[in-house]
């Protein structure tokens, strides 16, 4: 392999792959939403634009596009037009440190399938997604404008309060794996032979709860709660700017899941390592295991939209304070003293 | 984060005030001071138009004002129109009159529980009322050929016959319901986040909901018994063995469980109306041109979301000199703020959900 091929075509394909992957994630999961929520609901979802209407989201997008970017007079020019790009890079910047699957090698040439390995990996994603709270906030006040103003004020109780039990249960998981890194994570799972999310259902569990409620997802959709607050903090945002906001939740959500999956569910592991009888499992490459797992996962968001009313704010609180976080805490002492003692 | 407290403008073109509503709304960041509805967004001139059409102009008027439950409407104002001018309805238009009216307040009550769980975020529960209720609108196709605003009822009796076949139809259909409603409510009675959103909030004592005068089923969530059917028997109802349930909390969870528990009594109502559908006419000759001799009445009916009244003053011509009428929607939601006061501001979508209330019963 040529060195131009090694140094500069790979780095920038993986670029542009660490751009388009979530995007079209993002497009299959909008589309996966929406015709599941139908389907569930009994009614049809869209089904013409493509082949069972897959290409619908690229006709919103399209039309999302040509729209006319309003701005109130009040708002902050600067604020608003911020927000959108925040919390879409930072949702987009996390997935460099998402690995993907075993590395393929080329010929002499070692293909990672992440950009970015860091010792630290799982911190870096976490702050990201902590930066995404930042643009939600700006652009609540930004919009200078009541509805938007109380949906950021709600998601920043919200994100703040379940924090605390996610990097609570994060512990637990760098704790038994000695590792921040999350393809060392996935390694020591595979070397232990089970998956963290069996090892500690509980740190599983409080995990995948504060996921939905820091992605703002149903039931803890409270500061996008349309029937309450309209459309919560991006009320005032059309045109490109909403469609920002709006992919970058769908794409905090994959990222949610590929975390659950790389933490708890051993990234892209086979299932069943030790069976014999199923070792054609291990045909498929690990790439394929590890899409099987973030859809499980996603589909798992689109069902519950689908099944449980909102939340309450008060209650909600009440969750994560009188129960995730002594929870969390008493999981994190256990699984240290199993540390400690095994 | 203290917070000032600030004026919050909902509606009119929020997304769950039920139309075109809108709540003047004073919060404590999110503890509810005060709630002031405006209303007349959607004002026709109902009450004036009337005037100037014949008695039996009016009637399909009278769809436009409560278009959830349409019929009730009709049968409200033909009632009072028959009472002022003493016709006598035959029997068997009174039967079918029943199974109509219950058949729309099971209707009703289907899309309010749509509409409520919505609001409340339980999207899926929209569709499956809806989709319910659908087959009830079918029957009403079919009898009349149309869906919403119905016009089933003439002053007199009632504009077709239900043949062997649509009675089939109509026991088909109520045979459906019950699974139907048993899905929803797996789905939301023992929910603890439809619980924790409904039981406790938007409380009002039997006292309190007396002195508002509501009526309908928030008035017997709050413990009271009081249902025209039983009460104040019109149409026949008196022949029907049914019961009022009540509820005792007065909140949003007794409301919705006194609904659905409604809808199971309305498909008694309408089963034992059509296992006793007495032989004869379904209507009675009506002048072309109804003249009324100078007088008042006031009748009223138990329409799905409470008491409905016409009052019509008739001079001796063809057209009432003023009819005046008493929507429940608009007397129910007096009580808003008595709900209300100190709750969360979430919660003024459930309870204002709860209340069933429909716009252009309220701007007429």
């Amino acid at each position: 392999m040529t060195p131009f091929v090694a140094e500069v075509l790979i780095p920038v394909g993986k670029v542009v792959a660490v751009i388009l992957y979530p995007m079209v994630m993002v497009v299959v999961m909008i589309w996966l939403e929406r015709r599941v929520v139908a389907l569930m609901q009994g009614r049809l979802g869209p089904n013409r634009v493509g082949f069972q209407g897959l290409l619908q989201p690229v006709a919103d997008a399209v039309k999302l596009f040509f729209k006319e970017n309003i701005m109130q007079r009040q708002a902050d020019t600067f604020l608003f037009n911020v927000s959108p790009v925040l919390v879409m890079f930072s949702s987009l910047l996390a997935f460099c440190f998402v690995p993907l699957g075993e590395p393929i090698m080329l010929g002499s040439y070692n293909l990672t399938l992440w950009i970015a390995e860091s010792p630290v990996g799982l911190l870096i994603i976490l702050g990201l997604s902590s930066i995404s709270v930042f643009g939600v906030i700006f652009g609540g006040w930004a919009s200078n404008s009541k509805y938007p103003l109380m949906g950021a004020l709600r998601s920043v109780v919200q994100v703040l309060s379940y924090e605390i039990p996610i990097g609570l249960t994060v512990l637990t998981v760098v704790f038994v794996a000695r590792s921040m890194d999350l393809v060392e994570i996935v390694r020591r799972q595979e070397a232990s032979g089970v998956w963290y999310g069996f090892l500690m259902p509980v740190s599983f569990v409080v995990f995948w709860i504060s996921g939905i409620a820091e992605t703002n997802r149903a039931p803890f959709d409270l500061p996008e709660a349309e029937s309450e607050l309209v459309a919560g903090y991006h009320t005032e945002y059309s045109g490109m700017k909403f469609a920002f906001f709006y992919m970058a939740e769908y794409a905090h959500m994959v990222l949610v899941s590929s975390l659950v999956v790389i933490l708890f569910f051993g990234g892209w592991l086979p299932p069943f390592p030790s069976v014999k009888a199923l070792s054609f499992l291990h045909a498929a490459p690990g790439f394929v295991w590890y899409l099987v797992k973030i859809m499980f996962f996603l589909y798992l968001y689109v069902w519950i939209r689908a099944t449980f009313p909102r939340y309450r704010f008060d209650s909600l609180i009440r969750l994560v304070w009188k129960w995730f976080v002594p929870l969390s805490l008493l999981n994190f002492l256990a699984v240290a003293l199993g540390r400690f003692l095994l | 984060m203290a917070f000032k407290e600030i004026d919050l403008n909902m509606g009119p073109q929020h997304p769950s005030t039920h139309g075109v509503l809108r709540l003047k709304l004073a919060v404590d960041n999110e503890v509810v001071l005060r709630v002031e509805p405006v209303v007349g967004y959607l004002h026709r001139g109902m009450e004036k138009l009337w005037e100037n059409l014949t008695y039996t102009q009016v009637v399909p008027l009278t769809d436009r004002l409560d278009y959830i439950a349409s019929l009730s409407n009709n049968l409200g104002y033909v009632l009072a129109v028959e009472k002022l001018a003493g016709i006598e309805v035959p029997r068997r238009a009174r039967y079918i009159r029943v199974v109509l009216a219950e058949l729309q307040r099971l209707a009703s009550h289907l899309a309010w529980l749509g509409f409520m769980a919505n609001d409340i975020g339980a999207m899926s529960v929209l569709l499956y009322g809806f989709e319910a209720r659908e087959t009830i609108l079918d029957v009403f196709e079919e009898y009349c050929g149309a869906r919403l605003t119905i016009h089933g009822i003439r002053i007199g009796g009632v504009p077709h016959d239900l043949d062997g076949a649509l009675v089939a139809r109509i026991r088909k259909v109520l045979d459906g319901i019950p699974a139907r409603l048993a899905d929803i409510r797996a789905l939301l009675d023992e929910n603890r986040i439809w619980k924790g959103r409904t039981v406790g909030v938007g409380t009002i004592t039997a006292s309190a909901a007396i002195e508002y005068g509501l009526t309908g089923p928030p008035l017997r969530a709050s413990g009271v018994r009081w249902d025209l059917r039983k009460d104040l028997p019109y149409s026949s109802y008196d022949e029907f063995d049914f019961e009022v349930p009540l509820g005792r909390n007065g909140d949003v969870y007794d409301r919705y469980l006194i609904r659905l528990e409604e809808i199971c009594q309305s498909i008694r109502i309408v089963r034992q109306a059509l296992d006793g559908l007495p032989e004869g006419e379904t209507s009675v000759k009506v002048p072309r041109v109804l003249k009324v001799a100078p007088s008042e009445v006031f009748h009223t009916i138990e329409a799905p979301k409470g008491v409905l009244g016409f009052y019509i003053k008739s001079n001796g011509t063809d057209k009432p000199e003023r009819v005046k009428m008493k929507s429940p929607s608009f007397i129910n939601l007096q009580s808003l703020e008595h709900m209300c006061k100190g709750n969360l501001f979430s919660d003024v979508v459930g309870i204002l959900g709860s209340l069933d209330i429909v716009l252009g019963e309220i701007d007429k």
